[in-house]
This record gives C-alpha cells, sequence and structure tokens, in this order.
C-alpha cells in the first residue's frame, strides 16, 4: 500500500516535472515562433504569391500571371538603370566605408587620451535617422542657395555657388548621398574595428618588434590587418546589405514633394522604384517580384563574398 | 491510476487555459484594431482630405462636418487631415476594411476596376449635370458610369510683375522664343528669370509642354505621344535649363509661390491658388499669363486638374456616405463657393458658381477663368501613375543628362504602351 503511493506519486513528480519542461519550451518558444511566423513566414509567402499575380490596387493574390511581373521588370530599362544605380553606389560606398572606418578605429585606438571621448563623438552620427539627415543635408549643408552651408565655405575661398543636388554634370548629388552615408555609418563600423582591435594580442606586437619588423605599415599589414580578418569580413557584409538596401536618403534628398517628383530620376535605387510601383502606381504584384529579385541579389553578392574571404570554411574554425 | 488522471487533469487545463488564454489575446489585440461604427449611438463617417496650404483650410472642412451633424444628428464626420505624401497613404488605406468612408483624390481606371469607390449617378439631378463643367464629369467617370465629384478646378498660370516687363521693355510671351528671350531680360545677379521648380521643370511641365506643341498623350485608349512635336517641346525645356535663367535649390517647390512673391525669380510657373498670396504681395503689378504656345503651330495652354469626393465602396456604409457627398459637393453652394474661393483660389466646377463669384471677376482670375475652359486640358483615368512615372524618367534623361530626345521618347511610349496592355486586359 505503501509502496504504491510512493511510486505512484514519483511518477506523479516525474510526469509533472516533464509536464513543467515541455510547458515552459512552449511558454518560451511560442511568442518567437508566433511572431515568426505572422511577421516573416506568412507575409513571405503571400508576397511570393502576390509577385506571380496581377495584383492591380489590390493585395490579394489569385489572378496568377506566372513569371509575368519578373520578366516585366528584367525588361524595364528604369527598373535595370536602378540596378546599375545601386551596383556603382555600392562599389564606391563599401571601399569608403571599410578604409574610413578602419582610418578612424586605428586613429582612436592609438591616441594616448581621449579615448573614449573620441569613440563616442564619431559613433553619435550612428544614432540619426537617415530621414533627419537627409533634410539636414538638404535644406541646410547642401542647400543651393549662396546663403547653404557648403556654398557659404567654397564662397569663402571665391567660388560660385553650386547647384549640390539638381544638376547632373558634374553629378554633385553622388558627393552629398555618398558623404551622408559616410557620416551616419562609419562611426558604427568603427566601434567592430574598435573591439576587434582590443583583441589582439599586445605579444604579437612584442614579437614583431624583436624579429626586426619596423615601420608602421609592414606592422599593419603583416599583423593589425591578418588579425582584423573576422571584423573585416562583418563589416563588408553588413555594409555591403546596407548599402543594396539604400532608400532614405535617395528618396529624401533627391526626392520631391507634392505633385513634383523632384530630382529622384538622377539617381532611383532599387527600392524607391520598388516602394514607386508599389504604393504610388498600386502594382503590388510588380512590386513584390521586385522585391524578390532584390533579395536574390543581395544573397547572390553575399554569398559571392564570403565565398571570395573563405568565411564560414573549413580553415576559419582554426 | 485514478489518483494519476486526477493529478493530470488540473495540469492539462493550466495547459488548455494558457493556449485559450492566448488566443483570446489575440483576438482581443484583433478587434481592438478595428474601430467602431457608432460613437453615442451616432454613426460616424471618416473623411480623408490632404494638407491644403492655405490658411484656414483645415479650420473650413470641420466647420463642413459640423454643419452637416446640426441637419443631420443622427451621423457624424470625423475629418482626417492628412499631411505628407498623400495618395500613397490613401491608396494603402484602401486596400484595408477600415479605409475612409469618402475621400478626395484623382478618379483612375484601376480604383473603378479593383472595386474601390461606389458609382454616384444617382446622385445628381439632370439639372446638376447640365451645370457642371462637362469636362469633370467626363474626366470622373469610367465606362459611362460617374465615380466622382469634382470639388474644384485647379489650372497652371505663369506669373510676372508688369513694371518688371515694362522696364525691360518685353511683352508677356506668347511663344515659347518669347518666354526664353524674356528669361534672359529679367535675370540679373540677384534674381533669376523664370522659376518651373526644384527640378528645373519637368514634373510641372511633363504633360504642359507637348500640350503646347498641340499633341496629346493618351486618345482613343493609345498612346499617341512618340512623335517630333513632343521631342520639339522636350528640347525646349532643355535649351530653357541651360539658358542660366531658371532658379534652382528654392526652398519651396512650384506650386508655392513664395519663390516669386520674395523677388528670387521674376517670373513663376504655379496655379491659380496661389492668387491670393501673390495679389497680396504684388497687388495690381501682377500680371498672369498661361504657358506660352511652343511656336506658330502650337497653342497656349494650362492643366486642368484639382480634387474629386469620391465614396469607398468596400465600407459597411456606402447610402449614408453617399449621402453626405450629394450633400456637400453638390445640394450646398454655400460651402462649394467657400471652398472654390474662401482661401486659394479655384475654379468652381459649376457654371452657375463660377459665374456669379465676384473674387473671379478680377483681372487675373477671370483671365484665368477664360482660359482654363478655352485651353485646359487633362489626361485621362486610364492614363496611370506609372506611365507618369516613365515618362518623368525619360524627360529626366533628356534634360539632366543629355540624352537624346526622340530615343527617350519611344523608350517611354514603349513603356507606356505595356502599362496600357497591363490595364486593358
Amino acid at each position: 500500500m505503501t509502496t504504491t503511493t510512493q511510486t505512484a506519486r514519483d511518477g506523479e513528480n516525474r510526469a509533472r516535472k516533464r509536464l513543467g519542461t515541455e510547458l515552459s519550451f512552449w511558454g518560451f518558444v511560442t511568442p518567437a515562433m508566433a511572431g515568426l511566423v505572422l511577421f516573416m513566414a506568412i507575409p513571405m509567402v503571400w508576397g511570393f504569391l502576390l509577385s506571380l499575380s496581377r495584383a492591380q490596387n489590390t493585395i490579394h493574390f489569385g489572378h496568377f500571371i506566372g513569371v509575368r511581373n519578373y520578366t516585366d521588370l528584367l525588361t524595364d530599362p528604369e527598373f535595370l538603370n536602378s540596378l546599375w544605380t545601386i551596383f556603382v553606389f555600392t562599389l564606391f560606398i563599401v571601399p569608403t566605408t571599410f578604409v574610413f572606418s578602419l582610418w578612424l578605429a586605428i586613429a582612436v585606438h592609438n591616441i594616448p587620451r581621449g579615448k573614449a571621448f573620441f569613440r563616442t563623438v564619431f559613433f553619435i552620427p550612428t544614432a540619426v535617422s537617415y530621414a533627419a539627415a537627409s533634410l539636414i543635408a538638404r535644406m541646410s549643408f547642401y542647400s543651393g542657395q549662396s546663403n547653404g552651408f557648403a556654398n557659404h565655405i567654397i564662397g569663402l575661398f571665391g567660388l560660385a555657388p553650386i547647384q549640390w543636388i539638381g544638376t547632373a554634370s558634374p553629378p554633385w548629388y553622388w558627393l552629398v548621398l555618398v558623404s551622408v552615408r559616410l557620416w551616419l555609418q562609419v562611426g558604427f563600423y568603427m566601434i567592430i574595428f574598435l573591439a576587434a582591435l582590443q583583441q589582439i594580442p599586445r605579444s604579437l606586437y612584442e614579437a614583431a618588434a624583436l624579429d626586426g619588423a619596423s615601420g608602421g605599415f609592414t606592422v599593419f599589414r603583416y599583423i593589425t590587418l591578418p588579425q582584423l580578418r573576422a571584423a573585416t569580413v562583418s563589416v563588408l557584409l553588413l555594409n555591403l546589405i546596407a548599402a543594396f538596401q539604400a532608400f532614405d536618403e535617395f528618396y529624401n534628398i533627391l526626392g520631391g514633394s507634392g505633385s513634383s517628383s523632384g530630382n529622384i530620376g538622377l539617381a532611383r535605387p532599387p527600392l524607391v522604384y520598388i516602394y514607386n510601383v508599389a504604393l504610388s502606381s498600386q502594382d503590388f504584384g510588380r512590386g513584390a517580384a521586385g522585391g524578390f529579385i532584390i533579395t536574390f541579389i543581395i544573397v547572390a553578392f553575399t554569398l559571392a563574398q564570403s565565398r571570395l574571404f573563405g568565411f564560414g570554411s573549413a580553415k576559419e574554425g582554426r | 491510476m485514478n489518483s494519476q488522471e486526477k493529478t493530470y487533469l488540473p495540469n492539462s487545463r493550466t495547459r488548455r487555459d494558457i493556449i485559450k488564454t492566448f488566443t483570446f489575446a489575440c483576438g482581443a489585440l484583433l478587434s481592438g484594431c478595428a474601430s467602431s461604427d457608432y460613437v453615442n449611438g451616432k454613426l460616424v463617417l471618416t473623411q480623408w482630405y490632404h494638407q491644403y496650404g492655405e490658411k484656414g483650410t483645415f479650420q473650413a472642412v470641420h466647420r463642413y462636418a459640423r454643419e452637416y451633424t446640426k441637419v443631420n444628428p443622427h451621423i457624424l464626420i470625423k475629418v482626417v487631415w492628412i499631411p505628407g505624401d498623400y495618395g500613397t497613404k490613401l491608396a494603402t488605406a484602401l486596400l484595408t476594411p477600415d479605409g475612409p468612408d469618402v475621400f478626395e483624390n484623382q478618379l483612375s481606371q484601376a480604383m473603378v476596376e479593383a472595386g474601390q469607390v461606389a458609382p454616384l449617378d444617382d446622385l445628381f439631378t439632370p439639372a446638376d449635370l447640365a451645370d457642371f463643367n462637362a469636362r469633370d464629369t467626363a474626366l470622373n467617370s469610367v465606362n459611362g458610369k460617374i465615380y466622382a465629384i469634382k470639388m474644384i478646378d485647379d489650372m497652371g498660370l505663369l506669373y510676372y510683375r508688369k513694371s518688371q516687363f515694362k522696364a525691360a521693355g518685353i511683352q508677356p510671351p506668347t511663344t515659347m522664343a518669347e518666354l526664353l528671350n524674356a528669361a534672359k531680360m529679367l535675370t540679373t545677379s540677384s534674381r533669376k528669370g523664370l522659376y518651373l521648380g526644384n527640378d528645373g521643370g519637368i514634373s510641372a511641365l511633363l504633360n504642359v509642354l507637348p500640350w503646347s506643341a498641340n499633341t496629346d498623350f493618351l486618345v482613343d485608349n493609345r498612346i499617341v505621344f512618340n512623335n517630333p512635336r513632343t521631342v520639339t517641346s522636350y528640347q525646349a525645356l532643355v535649351q530653357l535649363n541651360r539658358s542660366g535663367t531658371l532658379l534652382m535649390g528654392a526652398p519651396t517647390d512650384w506650386w508655392d509661390p513664395s519663390a516669386f512673391t520674395q523677388g528670387a525669380a521674376a517670373m513663376q510657373w504655379c496655379g491659380l491658388w496661389a492668387y491670393p498670396a501673390i495679389y497680396k504681395a504684388v497687388q495690381d503689378d501682377l500680371g498672369a499669363v498661361i504657358w506660352p504656345a511652343l511656336d506658330a503651330a502650337g497653342s497656349p495652354v494650362t492643366f486642368l486638374g484639382g480634387w474629386s469626393a469620391m465614396v469607398n465602396a468596400n465600407r459597411p456604409h456606402v447610402e449614408e456616405a453617399k449621402r453626405f457627398l450629394q450633400w456637400q459637393w453638390i445640394q450646398n453652394r454655400k460651402i462649394q463657393l467657400d471652398w472654390c474661393v474662401g482661401y486659394g483660389f479655384h475654379v468652381p466646377p459649376r457654371h452657375s458658381l463660377a459665374v456669379s463669384t465676384p473674387k473671379l471677376q478680377q483681372p487675373v482670375p477671370a483671365y484665368a477663368v477664360e482660359m482654363l475652359s478655352k485651353y485646359g486640358k487633362a489626361l485621362p483615368p486610364l492614363w496611370s501613375s506609372s506611365m507618369t512615372s516613365d515618362l518623368t524618367s525619360s524627360l529626366t534623361n533628356i534634360v539632366k543628362l543629355g540624352h537624346p530626345a526622340d530615343q527617350e521618347i519611344a523608350s517611354a511610349a514603349s513603356s507606356c504602351r505595356r502599362e496600357l496592355r497591363r490595364e486593358l486586359e
């Protein structure tokens, strides 16, 4: 009798424990899973079905037209032009950001005093929104009028005011777009490099000095840079993805207001193109197809880059 | 056995309870988003406007809403005033079940085909229909049914100061060549001759220029702008942009009169809507013409624009919404007149109102009303915003990048034809 009760109680406890684990498992996992399904999986599948449908002024799929949205986009000179635009932008912004942020990180790393101060100062622009920074650039810094900040500065050297945003030759608007992005993102990548720089053991530099490695560049080339490999790859990858997704500064600096389309025709990145197709022209089928094309391109470039740097290969583990 | 079952029960109940609570919470969350149609027993209809720039407009639309509740105590009009990108916000809201009941917009065939707007033919008596500008009604109809009520007619005007023209010894321009000459004569070191917007007139004159060359865009379901006249008219804009006479980089765009009133430009292409503000600054020195003819074979022109009121067909109270719009934009002449000339200036779409308004008898507005009826041009509802976007890209390439105009226009025409085929399918 006693034994039976004991066994029953043991079983009860074990069952209760198992149930407790199971419950907490589902308790923790369900909200995250529900979020993923609700906000990622369903929209992705929905978006894919939309991209195969004619969905004009509606987000209901059903009027299937095969891959016509895709072929329409890939034969549209405007869309191809936007891909070219973002390709050139990426080609320029990724190495520039890399060089500037690494240079800043090394400079901040090596100053004897006030490291925390400079680190903070260079990082702060990361907290500024692209929309706000774009408006500052457009309306005050690079304003085309003679009282704009940039024009005031060049005026001190006796130069005539420049139309920074509205003219195509010379294409000064690229300077505006690039400098806004550099201003906002260099600090962030600098922090990544700074963290990696602090990880490099001092002994490596001491050993190099003993072996007679002289000159800052030799040490940088053979010790610092190889030690920063992991940080370099992540900076390049994040930077590449961010560049392909550029929207805010193009839309806010070049875009128009009210019934004016502004100067966006000068440099329309694919996301602005897709935004116009989906939200202005209300063609959600083509918009969704554009989204999938961009995703595909980003994934392809990311994989190619990882391959190039051997990221995630067997060698990485050692 | 029994005791085990008993001990399991509370636990499984707990699990079921968790799931139940979770689904209930989700349901509550979702239903919380939907708004109730009634407040204190009154039916609430939501009405959307884009943000009008003129002082007093915001108060006016709220006053109209209150007036309707006075005559219809069981209905409350909730006005939503939308700053920024109105078109995108409206289009997105119309995709959801919680969109506005009534709204203002420009009618497109795509909206009708997607079933977003309700037909309004039964709101007009034959006398009303005869009084409304026939072209407005045609532009607000698709396949013979009326889907929108014109609230205001807008048009463009080229503003100038008579004294400056006199000092320079020039007459108001009647051709593109004369306009270019005037812009050159009026450009000084501190003032540009002409303001067409910060994009050099690409958006403002996209349609106006080919119209001034006596050609059109979409006629009888066919794209017709791929011709030498369009090419010549766009090349004229290139010439203007290269002349060094255009104001660029102003704080406001072409639809705002500040550049002209503050003297940054001697002439500005703007709208009749800005007349009260401009007259206040310039007084009787003010002169205005519509856009000059491209050349001897062209014609002076202005655009017929404006806003129309529509009913969202996907809301539960379409009938009540229709009655409200009928009251506001067909029956209530006081409101229509107040809205047309009380703030900015617009031409009333109703003929009887347009001729009876003393405010429109002043020299510039009187000229404008006459020119609009003679030379006003508009695009049909079949013309879509993707077509505008295609054409804008081409004109940008022509003006900003110096691409050959004939090739760019041919390429825009083929894109537009493809859009048109999609629409007509």
